[in-house]
């Protein structure tokens, strides 16, 4: 196996594992900007002033602004194309499908065996999520002297529709049965295994996902029923 | 052993007489079939009376059927060697199963396992990615005198483990990707966990897994199927340590 005898023509970063790899850090990085738009969105609760006033600033810093959404394509973009790329090879791995094919109970578990599925919603989701909010209705409103958009009222419109809002809930649940395999998987995927802290990282995992998925799916249903309030 | 524990069973099984003929699921139904008898021993039952009527036998791999050898590969009821944790098909007993079930009996698929005949697939792919790194190469001298080279407890123990794969092909099968990684690991694991394998470690890492993307296996989703149906409890933390072992190779290999 000297190195002059071996002749390796295959580049490794489109090997199996670092494609796995590369889906591993995206999804990661895209786990640690879910927690971050969650606090923000918290803001909803809170107060309407303090909300739009928290959009108002991050709009208004263009650098910033520019480099964090450039930054979250090319996440998404990288993520979903591996995702794409592993998924095919995967089902072209096995051409002739099993007669019957019954699981053991003892690995995969309905996260694991469905990870292409709740992407694909979360996928259809981030694309009517910036219709409906960022590109939505837009209203103006002045707080403090300052002018800036109402975003606080295009969110509360959207939610306020029975339709709007059980879409956005069902879409965060899918979102937290992804994360809820993806975040110890990735971990596994990079080469993280520890007797101890592995086991950890799978509840970690749980719980990640309930505070990302019950977090944004509570802020519809406080949307909704103010909706039905008003 | 009573008579009157023994089964009649309902067996569907898939029948293939070459690797391009399409094959079907053919049915057949086996009396007298004692609990005690071995899950290879109810086939080999069948086999005599379709024999004895001029039929085609099955054909199915086996050899040691004392769970060593790895040849026994078929999916029983949708499960890689049947229901029975960390067990081989030779060695899943009759008594797993009751009077008038009806038991699937399938080969293994995966595009890097084409079906032979019936129930036997060809598993040498698995040899080509042994071939391409699986064995240590450099100059170890004589043998020293033991406990020469000293080995922490931990490290022995792991690559033990690890060297318990039988090369079966369980963990492709069971994989909904049709994945090698736990065997690849496996084998990369048992050497790079020895100082004399420790050597080649990185370089081995990456023909191995080369080889292996190259024969058509899919990408490991972490579902860990495999570790369940291994009849030998290959852990899936030899996948983690080969992810990291490559990725640490592919950074920093002094080969290309
Ligand atoms: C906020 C959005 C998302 C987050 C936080 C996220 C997170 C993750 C994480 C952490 C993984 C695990 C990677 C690994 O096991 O190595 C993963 C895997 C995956 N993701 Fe996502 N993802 C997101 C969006 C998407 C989208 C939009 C798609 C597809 C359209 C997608 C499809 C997949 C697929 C197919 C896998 C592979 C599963 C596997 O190999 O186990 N994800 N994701
Ligand atoms: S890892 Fe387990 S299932 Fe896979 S080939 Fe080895 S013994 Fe068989
Ligand atoms: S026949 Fe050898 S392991 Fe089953």
């Amino acid at each position: 196996m000297s190195s002059s005898t071996q002749s390796i023509s295959h580049n490794y970063f489109l090997s199996s594992v670092v494609k796995k790899q590369i889906m591993a850090v995206t999804g990661l990085l895209l786990c640690g900007f879910l927690l971050g738009h969650l606090a923000g969105n918290t803001l909803i609760i809170i107060s309407p002033d303090a909300f739009n006033q928290y959009g108002h600033a991050l709009v208004s810093n263009k650098p910033l602004l520019y480099t964090a959404e450039a930054g979250l394509i090319v996440l998404f973009l990288v993520h979903l194309t591996m995702a794409a790329k592993l998924t095919v090879e995967n089902n072209t791995a096995r051409p002739e499908k099993y007669y019957i094919k019954q699981k053991t109970g003892r690995g995969s578990t309905f996260a694991s065996s469905t990870m292409p599925y709740t992407g694909m919603i979360i996928l259809i989701f981030l694309v009517t999520h910036l219709i409906n909010f960022k590109y939505g209705t837009v209203y103006m409103t002045t707080i403090n002297g300052v002018e800036m958009r109402d975003l606080y009222k295009t969110v509360m419109e959207f939610f306020a529709q029975p339709i709007g809002a059980a879409w956005y809930a069902f879409a965060m649940v899918a979102m937290a049965i992804h994360v809820s395999h993806g975040f110890w998987s990735a971990f596994h995927s990079i080469g993280i295994f520890h007797n101890r802290y592995t086991p950890l990282l799978r509840k970690a995992g749980i719980a990640y996902a309930i505070l990302v998925g019950a977090g944004f799916a509570s802020l519809a249903l406080y949307g909704y029923i103010q909706g039905v309030q008003a | 052993m009573s008579d009157s524990n023994n089964m009649t069973l309902n067996l569907k099984i898939w029948r293939q007489s070459t690797t391009k003929d399409k094959g079907q699921i053919v049915d057949y139904i086996l009396e007298g079939v004692s609990p005690d008898m071995s899950f290879l021993e109810m086939i080999d039952m069948l086999n005599e009376q379709l024999v004895a009527k001029n039929d085609d036998p099955i054909a199915f791999d086996h050899d040691c059927r004392e769970g060593i050898c790895g040849m026994c590969s078929m999916m029983i009821n949708g499960q890689a060697h049947g229901p029975e944790k960390a067990t081989t098909t030779c060695q899943l007993h009759m008594r797993s199963f009751k009077d008038g079930d009806t038991i699937v009996i399938e080969p293994w698929r995966a595009r890097a396992f084409p079906v032979l005949k019936d129930l036997m697939v060809d598993r040498s792919a698995f040899d080509r990615i042994i071939e391409a790194g699986g064995f240590v190469n450099v100059n170890t001298g004589n043998a020293g005198d033991a406990n020469e080279i000293l080995i922490p407890k931990e490290a022995a123990d792991l690559a033990m483990d690890a060297a318990a794969c039988i090369g079966c092909g369980a963990c492709v099968a069971s994989c909904k990707n049709a994945s090698a990684m736990l065997f690849v690991s496996a084998k990369i694991s048992q050497l790079a966990l020895l100082p004399q394998g420790e050597v080649e470690a990185d370089q081995r890492a990456l023909s191995m897994v080369e080889k292996m993307d190259e024969l058509g296996f899919g990408n490991c989703t972490n579902e860990a199927e495999c570790e369940a149906s291994c009849p030998k409890d290959i852990s899936i933390s030899n996948i983690a340590r080969m992810n990291r072992g490559f990725l640490k190779a592919a950074i920093t290999s002094k080969t290309k």
